[in-house]
């Protein structure tokens, strides 16, 4: 408060208009990058993937060879933005721009065969496709499709970029009819296709049928980070940094230098460190630089240390914590009774009965602050914590046993529940206590 | 109801007439003079003689095939009838892409002398139809006038590469050839070739799409109708067809179609007669004695010996008549003449109608009234000149049947019985009447026609689907009317009928250009128009309606225009707008030569499977029999390659005519979304008819099971079989029974990848259906794969000689896959390339390209994942193993790991990880594959196992780590 007050009596109104602007192309810009909204000019820390890549989708594209590819990486390690780098720099090329068809298909979207190709059929606007939609049953569409494959040629036919997104899915489908076809399509002299696969899986040429394995030919393009933290850093300093195109020139310089100073900040880089620890790609990186630059607005112009801090704070914080602050003491006591029982009986399931039990002999010896609560009240604290999926019941047919007697398990570790105690809003000592004794 | 239908199967049946000639020892077999053709229950026969030209029944054609008789010969037991032929062939017959080398249009009616080998010229006699005429024309000489319909010429042979001059020799033999043909001491001419134009009926038209079923049907049914006493006749017909319109459709449509069809006949009849009577034609006395034979030909013997009086009576007129043939074409007289006859006959032939239901003893009665029926005619009728051209064409076919049937009938009786009908004639059952009359005409035509008739039958049947409801109410009463039953139509009826009824409708309505007999929606139109009075009436309407309705569904069997069946739609990927590019320099030649898709010049190192197969299918090309093979192999062992090598060689064996034609087709069980499209997708490729699974199943059954002479071999390629497979195994099933068929001429190659697939999938029926021909196409050793490269590489430089062996080596290790290896070799050039910094002065492919290659392909990536993970995950992996072996299980839940997890973390003073975040870690190592999860619902008790083995993580962690 006090800074920003101290920053408005300095600054003249014009300036302080043009800071508002300046903001907000600032978050303009630096949101765009972190939603992944914009392409970054040139993949990073995938040189030689990336021009591989670029390379066999050229000759598919200039050559009419026909190929097929799977780019293989975790998560979040840019596949999807590597494979829509060299696209867009394909599609720069002159004699490329109208020569290629590329057909997108995910995994997720195209759950079966049949919607597949439907999907093709349409993105590549052959004859049985009026307006939106696609005519025919299954078989006379894929009849179709593979005599329209068949009919065109090396030389002459436009190539066409088969994008499957989520691979591995559509080796899920039956017989995995559409990877066969795809894929034998790129192993004969019919038109010049590229198949390329995006997938997570390691796995993924072990779902491949044989045959379909044999006509697929085993490129593959690992996309395996290998990012020392110096790198990391640097990365996101770039990524933190704003562009050189920049109009205001004091105002970048300001910036920059600031983001500068923020990266050799000890604890900024012992956050960085575990949060690359944890995770080494982008996504999670910008999740948590998202965070923080949220807090940047006209009056606090920069990305300070304490941002960030809680930007991670938030980004690390466990899930249940929230949930196990908003229980009341009996919800809260009758898990701590749980956990004795987790103790005393090394994690096999309990039941109402025996948590109740647990509870009672409590309340008989220890308890001083704690009413003695009526067994249906009991029994709705208890359903009340299966509700939050804190419990789950074990048997699968909840039906045929008695309440009382269904098994359950806690899905809370002690670390947590401790946890949870001690940053509970006035906790009574004595279930704080229990909870720390070894044996209820 | 049904009764009536078993009641109503009745075969052909063939006899050897004469003795047996010439015995064969060595093949047992005896030769025969003449075959005699008949019903089974009827009287009628014709014979056919070696050297007299015949029609064929086929299966697949809008025409019966032609062939000239050589020799019948039998075995000892005289149940199997064959016949040595010479083939004609029709130009519809000649492959598509050789009709241009005729070089003109060809003539309507003309055939070619066949000289080519492929097809076998022995037959089955019993799928003779009947006899045909057919002449030489010489070279130069133009065709005749196309006013004779029912000849066929021959100009030019063809040997299955050209047209040439037919050597007149060839032909002018025949006549020589033929032997005495002691059934035929009256009309001798007419039956032989040379006859004169009269004798021909309207071949062509009698011909269209021969279905044996229906054929088969059809006589049987002409059978049941002769037996029966004619009074009974009807009424029994009449019920059948209601039962039949109760049964089926199809069968309504039969009947409704009969019906309608059944009218004509009897107008054809009266016209006929009529003709006859108009003065100042002359018909000769012989071709009037043919159709009162002709139709005492179904009568019973006794009958028509009794009918000889009558004979004499219509021969009076019949001299004095003209013949249709010479008839002048007014079109006013054409429209006026069927109504006048059909009223004349209504009040002549009812009496005729009481008459046999009074005998109700025989056929006699339905004879007689015709036979008075002229006579009346040509008494009471001026019949319009015009009326006379009609028949013409109608007319030709029936005599020649009736001149062949014609055996020891005598003319002269006719009259009498004629007479004797007479008196009673003055009751006035029209209706009766109508019934009858066309009932002979039926009942007499010869077999051969009756099969053609049928066929035609059957197409307009087809059409008139629409027709039935219309019919539906007229067709109680027509019914009783119409004998014959729904299957039947007999030729002769049917050709005049349609003769006449083009005729009309080329006069009366101008609309419609005059097509022959193809469309036979127009038929049944003009037929209604030429029916008697009353019945014109309600048929004309019934025409109409059937005009309408009917014609659509024949014309546009598959809505082009609506955009919801886009089977017509040409597919095509659009065309690039700048060329593809040629490859530039050596490496690219070499990239390119090494795809998998480009065809090599030659297959290396199948040479022995080559062999084989290739003997198989021209061993079963040759012989015209079915086989099936089983070819299994691995993934990329060349089993299509080789095959698709075979059959380029066996059609470049038959182009240079080695080996007769046969036609190649495949399919792949991976290439369709249900194994019973099989079926959908062999029709397609044969007859290019696009129907539903069921139904092309029915059509290929038919097309497999049916002997068609002409038929060439078929060549089915099923690839990937396995997923051909279901439940009960009936795709399989079919696919192996077909050629075992007689007929089949089919040979079926499947592939599969697994050597025991008939033992592990296949039912017992099935598996013995497969037989024993297999091939196995084992993994290439490294020689062979080094020696595939080289092959394709082709003289282009661009691998070390070690290079290649290390490739070859390394893939025959791994899997034997040619195309595993083709990759690897594309893959180096690619590294080669990028390794210098200009593409053209990259040099040779060495060994260390390849070595990055094979690495980039084979080398697992697992250890490079772990290597790559971040910290906290190396550390979970870490805690996995060191949960496992402290529970010594490989399996643990999240929370047992991530206790572990904690520790280690705490030993590697790291900061310990929520719980989310640690599910967030094994989430994302189980993305990978690095872990197996459970279903993330379970969330802390999901059980978590390891995907890759423990040493591998060990050993990637501790390369990390050190």
């Amino acid at each position: 408060m006090s800074k920003r007050k101290v920053k408005e009596t300095h600054m003249p109104v014009g300036e302080c208009i043009s800071q508002y602007g300046y903001i907000f192309q600032v978050q303009m810009i630096l949101r765009e990058r972190f939603c992944h909204q914009r392409l970054p000019e040139k993949p990073v820390g995938m040189e030689s993937q990336h021009k591989h890549l670029l390379e066999l989708l050229r000759r598919t594209a200039v050559h009419g060879e026909s190929n097929s590819v799977l780019i293989v990486g975790p998560r979040g390690s840019g596949k999807t933005m590597l494979l829509n780098c060299v696209l867009r720099e394909l599609l720069e090329v002159k004699d490329v721009n109208k020569n290629v068809l590329p057909v997108h298909l995910n995994g997720l979207l195209q759950t079966d065969d049949r919607i597949a190709l439907k999907e093709i059929t349409r993105q590549l606007n052959l004859e049985n496709v009026v307006g939106d939609k696609v005519f025919g049953s299954f078989a006379e569409n894929l009849a179709f499709l593979l005599e329209a494959l068949k009919k065109g040629d090396r030389s002459s036919s436009r190539p066409v970029l088969f994008i499957l997104d989520e691979f591995d899915l559509f080796a899920h489908h039956k017989n995995q009819t559409l990877l066969y076809n795809l894929l034998d399509v790129s192993q004969s002299a019919q038109a010049p296709v590229a198949v390329i696969g995006l997938t997570c899986r390691l796995d993924v040429l072990e779902l491949l049928e044989k045959r379909v394995k044999s006509r697929f030919s085993h490129r593959q393009i690992h996309l395996l980070s290998s990012l020392s933290f110096i790198q990391y850093l640097d990365n996101v300093r770039s990524q933190l940094s704003l562009p050189q195109d920049f109009p205001d020139t004091n105002f970048y310089d300001e910036w920059n230098d600031g983001i500068k100073t923020l990266c050799e900040d000890q604890s900024v880089v012992d956050v960085l460190q575990r949060h690359y620890n944890s995770s080494k790609d982008f996504r999670s990186l910008h999740l948590l630089l998202m965070l923080a630059l949220s807090r940047v607005s006209a009056s606090k112009p920069a990305i300070k240390p304490t941002d960030l801090l809680e930007a991670s704070r938030v980004c690390m914080v466990d899930s249940k914590a929230n949930i196990l602050h908003g229980l009341s003491i009996l919800e809260l006591c009758l898990i701590i009774a749980m956990k004795h029982l987790n103790d005393i009986y090394e994690g096999e399931p309990f039941n109402f009965q025996m948590v109740h039990n647990e509870f009672k002999k409590f309340l008989q010896r220890k308890s001083h602050s704690i009413h003695n609560f009526d067994k249906p009240v009991v029994i709705k604290a208890f359903e009340h914590l299966q509700q939050l999926e804190l419990i789950k019941s074990m048997d699968s047919s909840t039906a045929k046993i008695q309440k009382e007697y269904q098994l359950m398990k806690l899905l809370l570790d002690h670390s947590q529940i401790m946890e949870a105690l001690q940053k509970y809003p006035q906790c009574p000592t004595d279930v704080k206590q229990w909870a720390m004794s070894a044996f209820g | 109801m049904v009764r009536y239908f078993t009641r109503l199967r009745m075969r052909r049946i063939y006899k050897w007439g004469g003795r047996p000639y010439i015995f064969d020892r060595k093949l047992k077999s005896y030769g025969f003079e003449y075959l005699n053709m008949s019903v089974e229950g009827q009287e009628a026969v014709t014979t056919v003689t070696p050297g007299q030209y015949i029609l064929i029944e086929g299966n697949d054609d809008e025409y019966p095939f032609v062939a000239k008789l050589l020799k019948f010969f039998g075995d000892e037991s005289h149940k199997q009838k064959k016949a040595l032929v010479q083939w004609f062939l029709r130009l519809s017959e000649v492959p598509q892409n050789k009709k241009l080398l005729l070089g003109r249009s060809p003539h309507p009616q003309e055939i070619f002398y066949y000289l080519g080998r492929a097809c076998d010229n022995e037959i089955n006699a019993e799928s003779i139809l009947g006899t045909v005429d057919v002449q030489h024309v010489p070279e130069d000489t133009p065709f005749p006038e196309p006013g004779t319909k029912d000849t066929l010429y021959v100009k030019l042979s063809w040997d299955t590469k050209a047209f040439n001059v037919l050597d007149p020799v060839l032909m002018q033999d025949t006549p020589a050839s033929t032997p005495p043909k002691p059934a035929l001491p009256l009309f001798p001419p007419c039956a032989s070739p040379t006859a004169t134009p009269v004798s021909r009926g309207p071949v062509r038209r009698a011909l269209p799409t021969p279905d044996p079923t229906v054929m088969r049907r059809a006589g049987s049914v002409s059978d049941t109708r002769a037996t029966m006493s004619a009074g009974k006749r009807s009424t029994l017909e009449a019920e059948s067809i209601h039962s039949a319109s109760k049964l089926s459709a199809s069968k309504i449509l039969s009947a409704k179609r009969r019906g309608s069809a059944a009218d004509t006949p009897g107008v054809r009849k009266k016209l006929q007669l009529s003709i006859g009577a108009s003065p100042g034609k002359k018909m000769t006395r012989a071709d009037v004695l043919c159709e009162l034979l002709d139709e005492e030909m179904e009568s019973e013997k006794v009958i028509s010996l009794k009918l000889s009086s009558s004979v004499s009576h219509s021969l009076q007129h019949g001299c004095s008549l003209s013949p249709m043939r010479s008839g002048c074409k007014t079109p006013n007289g054409q429209r006026r003449f069927p109504w006048k006859l059909s009223s004349i006959s209504l009040d002549r032939l009812s009496p005729t109608a009481l008459g046999e239901q009074d005998l109700s003893s025989d056929l006699l009665l339905a004879v007689i009234p015709l036979a008075l029926e002229d006579e009346v005619f040509e008494a009471g009728l001026p019949t319009d000149a015009g009326s006379a051209n009609t028949p013409k064409k109608r007319q030709a076919t029936p005599r020649r049947n009736y001149v062949r049937e014609q055996k020891a009938t005598t003319p002269s009786r006719r009259k009498e019985s004629a007479m004797a009908i007479r008196k009673p004639a003055l009751g006035v059952l029209a209706e009766e009447d109508s019934e009858d009359s066309p009932m002979q005409p039926i009942a007499l035509t010869p077999r051969s026609k009756r099969k053609s008739a049928q066929l035609v039958s059957l197409r307009i049947r087809k059409q008139l689907n629409l027709l039935d409801n219309t019919q539906e109410l007229i067709s109680d009463g027509d019914d009783d009317c119409f004998v014959p039953s729904k299957k039947d139509l007999q030729s002769s009826s049917d050709e005049e009928k349609t003769d006449s009824e083009e005729e009309t409708r080329g006069r009366n309505c101008k609309t419609s250009v005059r097509t022959p007999c193809k469309t036979p929606s127009k038929k049944k139109d003009l037929q209604s128009s030429s029916d008697s009075e009353e019945e014109t009436m309600v048929r004309k309407t019934r025409g109409r309606n059937g005009k309408a309705s009917a014609r659509t569904p024949c014309k546009t069997p598959s809505k082009k225009v609506t955009p919801s069946t886009p089977r017509h739609a040409t597919p095509s990927i659009p065309s690039r707008t700048v060329p593809a590019r040629q490859p530039g320099n050596i490496l690219e030649e070499a990239r390119a030569r090494l795809h998998v898709s480009s065809v090599p010049e030659s297959l290396p190192c199948r040479e022995q499977e080559f062999q084989d197969i290739y003997n198989f299918v021209e061993s079963k090309v040759m012989d015209g029999t079915g086989g099936c093979m089983y070819i299994s192999g691995v993934p990329g062992t060349g089993k299509t390659a080789t095959i698709h090598e075979v059959i380029r060689c066996l059609q470049h064996a038959s182009d240079m005519d080695e080996i007769p034609t046969f036609r190649f087709i495949e399919i792949n069980g991976m290439k369709m979304t249900d194994p019973h499209q099989a079926y959908v997708q062999i029709l397609q490729k044969l007859t290019d008819q696009k129907v539903t699974a069921d139904h092309a199943a029915a059509l290929l059954e038919k097309r497999f099971s049916n002997p068609a002479p002409k038929k060439e071999t078929t060549v089915l390629l099923v690839d990937e079989l396995d997923l051909l497979w279901t439940r009960k195994q009936n795709v399989m099933y079919n696919l192996f029974d077909w050629p075992t068929r007689r007929h089949a001429r089919l040979v079926v190659l499947t592939i599969a990848n697994t050597m025991d697939l008939p033992e592990r999938i296949m039912i017992n029926r099935v598996a013995s259906r497969l037989g024993l021909t297999r091939m196995s196409f084992q993994p290439y050793s490294f020689k062979q794969l080094q020696q595939i490269i080289t092959s394709r590489l082709n003289k282009v430089k661009a691998f070390e000689e070690d290079a290649l062996q290390l490739v070859s080596r390394k893939v025959a290790a791994l899997s034997g896959d040619a195309r595993r290896c083709l990759d690897i070799c594309r893959r180096a050039t690619e590294i080669c390339e990028h390794s210098t910094s200009h593409p053209s002065s990259a040099g040779l492919v060495r060994m260390n390209h390849v070595m990055e290659a094979l690495d980039e392909m084979f080398s697992s990536s697992y250890i490079t994942a772990i290597r790559c993970a971040s910290l906290q995950e190396q550390l979970f992996l870490r805690a996995v193993i060191a949960e496992f072996r402290r529970l010594g299980l490989e399996e643990a839940t999240f929370q047992q790991v991530f206790v572990q997890h904690r520790a280690l973390s705490r030993v590697e003073g790291l900061q310990p990880i929520s719980v989310s975040e640690g599910l967030a870690v094994c989430q994302r190592l189980g993305a990978c594959r690095l872990l197996l999860l459970e279903a993330s619902r379970l969330d802390m008790l999901q059980r978590v196992r390891l995907n890759v083995s423990q040493d591998d993580v060990l050993y990637a962690l501790k390369a990390v780590r050190d």
